[in-house]
């Protein structure tokens, strides 16, 4: 069975509509970066972020609502407590979150235990006959302002540090032109999910970072396998203009990189759909991310190699001038 | 086999370490040395907890402060062994923190006191009520005349004031005394502080301004909550400041219960701790008790007061009972602190997290449940799209997804939410590479090739693509473990390994398959 066989798609004719595209996704996505900002979680800045479940064991006691819940929180003492549903509304679980008010570098077990104390004692009903620790408590993170904010630099350094280690290896590969430009294309990439991220006002937890690593590593991985088929074809290929050469490789490896994105999209997309509550958000960064890194490789990271060749060689050179290393 | 070959060596061996480090999943009954062999789950899927703990060496000279942070993860270790949790681990991280996480643990509260409990034990005479009432007196009048160090106070004088006020009667416009003892009033044998005003309290005995207001030689201490009324009022005690007897003249501390029979209501059918006290310690013991036969002896914990017995005659021997407003657990837990000695240098917790065991074990359910579907979509998939060559990669997945759980556990990795995350995305990728070659492959025959010269072909083509590839994403991982922290680090053990893995199976395993039961004989068309 082929899905593709000997095809002629025009992906380098395609290229102004494609540039346009993605100026526009990155606009979109630097307007929600300015106006909205991102929603950092607990992990990244600090304060105390619960999870509990407030599903009664009896179930003729009425359901807590929102409300009531926030109201609670509210006349003891965390007026600022952000409280929102977690999966189904019958499902009576709350993410309970407090920006810390504290300054200083260390958590006190304070508001922890605090809120622990307000729920039992304000919600007996729906506390009976569970163990508070082990039941209705799902998870509770508490986090202080300096270890929140060394993980932020320490990510962003991480980050940072892989994508010039990157360039230089392809650099050294192909030539810093191909390694620039998919540098260039990863974080096209990256901004589009950020901004995705922050219109949608859904928080950057630590899982989402792991997710936008995966997609930087699998984005690279795709552009990669598209720029050896251009090496190779290069050199088989002297004769003919760049772009010409770029459109016949970008068809040649269309198969592998439509089955190799289709594959990995299945995967998140039964992550999004099968993985549960938790993996949620992560699953949803992974599938755009693998529509995104797909894209990006074949419309945007080969076509900017071709236009700054382009602008930067004359045109009999060019496909010399990338070719002298092998 | 006809001939020897690195190939089929390096496959047994990745099979047998395989299986080897698998076994201990599915087989129970192992011996020992093997189950122990066994991947562990992270937190996030078995519950528990974990602290992320800074150790201020501040006070310390270069050479005492590394000393301080190992010596300090010994006595939690210790301690941690003494509280009974199965498997914690206790890692040390960067040059002075400390993480502990501590899997299954449920009594989240009893645990991170334990970790974090200073224990500085001491033995204070309790100031006789003239004298109490003369310390507590000057303490007021010193605070009144410096009132604008002590803003809380302030405030409180001025609301006074107001009320006053408002008052008729005349000379009530002054109160009678400072805005100090307004906080304290006395009660049965010692004073007394209301729950409202025990915050306010606290945050004065912690505050350095308010030592100099207490006149030398004595100090004021709060005797600890009671555990089972928190909103009941504290008991402040005056005490002498000497030192009596120190946690270093003990020699061992023990949880008891007292029998139901017992005379004594401070013991009777309640959890008390007794102690032991060294040779030196019993003697000095027995002076402070002679010292000061009818008045009272405070046992101070950390600046708490957990109780403050009658001296009723001189004690030989060096035994003692500390007593107080104990739960079972929490005389369990002082008992393990004094025994396991002071922390060398102070600790505080930067982080916590606490996840709860039903939410782990739902996230395992799903996460695998989404990890079996992805599998066998997959997997279906690459059988209808690439015949042959997509059986031999099904079978190489499934053994990249043991090969990946295994490399975990040799290397004593965690399974953590992130990295089945991160697993599932692995068996996305991990066919690329055999993708990669199989579409060179088809290439190759449509050029007219014979099978066995298209196989050729496609492999040495494309092992330059998949070894570029994965290089560049090996790359990314190396730097994530190196920089990265916690989660990141787990994550990027689990990608690395994956890569490695799905590497060695495409250009190895798969090819070895094809070479040996595919290309037999001289045939031409291969089903791929």
């Amino acid at each position: 069975m082929r899905l593709f066989k000997n095809t002629n798609i025009p992906f380098v004719g395609m290229r102004k509509i494609t540039y346009t595209i993605s100026i526009i996704l990155i606009l979109a996505s630097l307007v929600g970066l300015v106006v909205r900002g991102l929603n950092w979680s607990i992990d990244f800045s600090s304060g105390v972020a619960a999870k509990v479940d407030l599903k009664a064991v009896d179930s003729a006691v009425e359901p807590v609502s929102i409300d009531e819940l926030r109201n609670v929180l509210k006349v003891n003492g965390y007026p600022e407590a952000e409280i929102q549903h977690v999966g189904d509304v019958s499902a009576g679980t709350f993410m309970i979150k407090i920006k810390s008010r504290a300054t200083e570098d260390a958590i006190s077990n304070h508001t922890r235990i605090q809120i622990m104390q307000i729920i039992s004692e304000n919600f007996p009903q729906h506390v009976a006959g569970r163990d508070i620790n082990r039941d209705v408590i799902e998870e509770i993170y508490e986090v202080g302002p300096k270890v929140g904010g060394e993980l932020r630099t320490n990510s962003l350094l991480a980050v940072g540090i892989a994508l010039v280690l990157m360039i230089i290896y392809i650099w050294f590969r192909f030539e810093l032109i191909f390694g620039v430009m998919a540098i260039v294309a990863l974080a096209h990439d990256v901004l589009i999910i950020i901004g995705v991220f922050a219109l949608t006002g859904k928080e950057i937890t630590i899982q989402i970072i792991a997710a936008l690593l995966t997609i930087v590593g699998y984005s690279i991985n795709d552009t990669i396998v598209i720029f050896d088929r251009v090496r190779e074809d290069l050199k088989i290929r002297r004769k003919e203009p760049l772009e010409q050469v770029m459109n016949f490789s970008l068809n040649e490896t269309l198969s592998r990189t439509v089955v190799t994105s289709g594959t990995t999209f299945i995967t998140t997309l039964s992550l999004y759909l099968f993985g549960g509550q938790v993996l949620n958000d992560f699953a949803m960064a992974m599938c755009l991310g693998v529509i995104i890194g797909t894209y990006s490789s074949v419309f945007i990271a080969s076509n900017l190699v071709v236009d700054v060749t382009k602008a930067t060689h004359k045109e009999k050179q060019t496909a010399q001038h990338l070719n002298k290393r092998r | 086999m006809k001939k020897f070959s690195w190939r089929g060596l390096s496959i047994i061996i990745f099979i047998c370490v395989t299986a080897f480090y698998l076994a201990p999943l599915a087989i129970p009954n192992l011996p020992e040395w093997w189950a122990k062999n066994k991947l562990k789950l992270g937190l996030d899927l078995k519950g528990g907890m974990q602290i992320l703990l800074e150790v201020d060496t501040s006070a310390l000279s270069t050479a005492d402060a590394r000393g301080a942070v190992d010596q300090n993860i010994k006595i939690i270790r210790e301690r941690i062994d003494q509280f009974g949790v199965a498997e914690p681990s206790i890692q040390k991280l960067g040059e002075n923190r400390i993480m502990v996480q501590l899997p299954g643990v449920s009594d989240f509260e009893a645990a991170e006191n334990l970790i974090k409990q200073t224990a500085m034990l001491e033995f204070k005479v309790v100031a006789q009520p003239d004298e109490a009432k003369r310390v507590l007196d000057q303490i007021d009048s010193n605070i009144t005349a410096n009132l604008e160090n002590f803003p809380a106070l302030a405030e409180l004088d001025k609301q006074d004031k107001e009320i006053m006020a408002d008052s008729d009667s005349l000379g009530l416009d002054e109160t009678q005394s400072g805005v100090f003892s307004s906080l304290v009033r006395p009660g049965e044998m010692d004073y007394e502080v209301q729950y409202d005003s025990v915050r306010l309290m606290q945050e004065l005995l912690a505050d350095s301004l308010f030592h100099q207001m207490v006149p030398a030689g004595w100090q004021i201490s709060l005797e600890k909550a009671d555990a089972t009324n928190i909103r009941a009022d504290r008991i402040l005690h005056v005490l002498s400041s000497a030192v009596e007897l120190s946690g270093a003249d003990l020699a061992r501390a023990k949880m008891e219960y007292g029998s139901s029979t017992s005379t004594d209501p401070r013991t009777a059918n309640k959890p008390y701790v007794s102690i032991e006290m060294k040779r030196e310690g019993a003697r000095k013991f027995e002076r402070v008790t002679a010292d000061n036969i009818g008045k009272r002896l405070a046992i101070v914990l950390d600046n708490v007061v957990y109780s403050a017995p009658n001296i009723q005659e001189r004690i030989a021997g060096g035994r003692a009972q500390i007593t107080g407003r104990f739960t079972s657990s929490e005389a369990n837990e002082l008992a393990i602190v004094l025994n396991t000695g002071n922390l060398i240098a102070p600790i505080t917790p930067a982080s916590t997290s606490i996840i709860g065991a039903t939410l782990g074990s739902d996230s395992i359910k799903s996460g695998s449940m989404a990890g079996i579907i992805g599998l066998a979509v997959v997997m279906l998939f690459m059988l209808v799209y690439y015949k042959v060559g997509g059986l031999l990669t099904d079978f190489a997945l499934v053994f990249n997804v043991g090969f990946i759980l295994a490399m975990l556990t040799a290397f004593g990795g965690t399974l953590t939410l992130p990295g089945i995350a991160g697993m599932i995305l692995t068996i996305g990728m991990a066919v690329d590479a055999n993708v990669l070659v199989f579409e060179r492959i088809r290439e190759e025959l449509d050029t007219g090739k014979t099978a066995r010269s298209a196989v050729d072909a496609g492999y040495n083509r494309a092992a330059v693509t998949v070894w570029d590839a994965n290089i560049t994403t090996l790359i990314a991982a190396a730097v994530l473990y190196q920089f990265g922290s916690g989660p990141i680090r787990g994550f990027a053990i689990t990608l690395a390994i994956g890569i490695i893995g799905s590497m060695f199976c495409a250009l190895v395993f798969v090819r070895s398959l094809f070479d040996t039961f595919v290309l037999t004989g001289t045939k031409k068309t291969l089903s791929i």
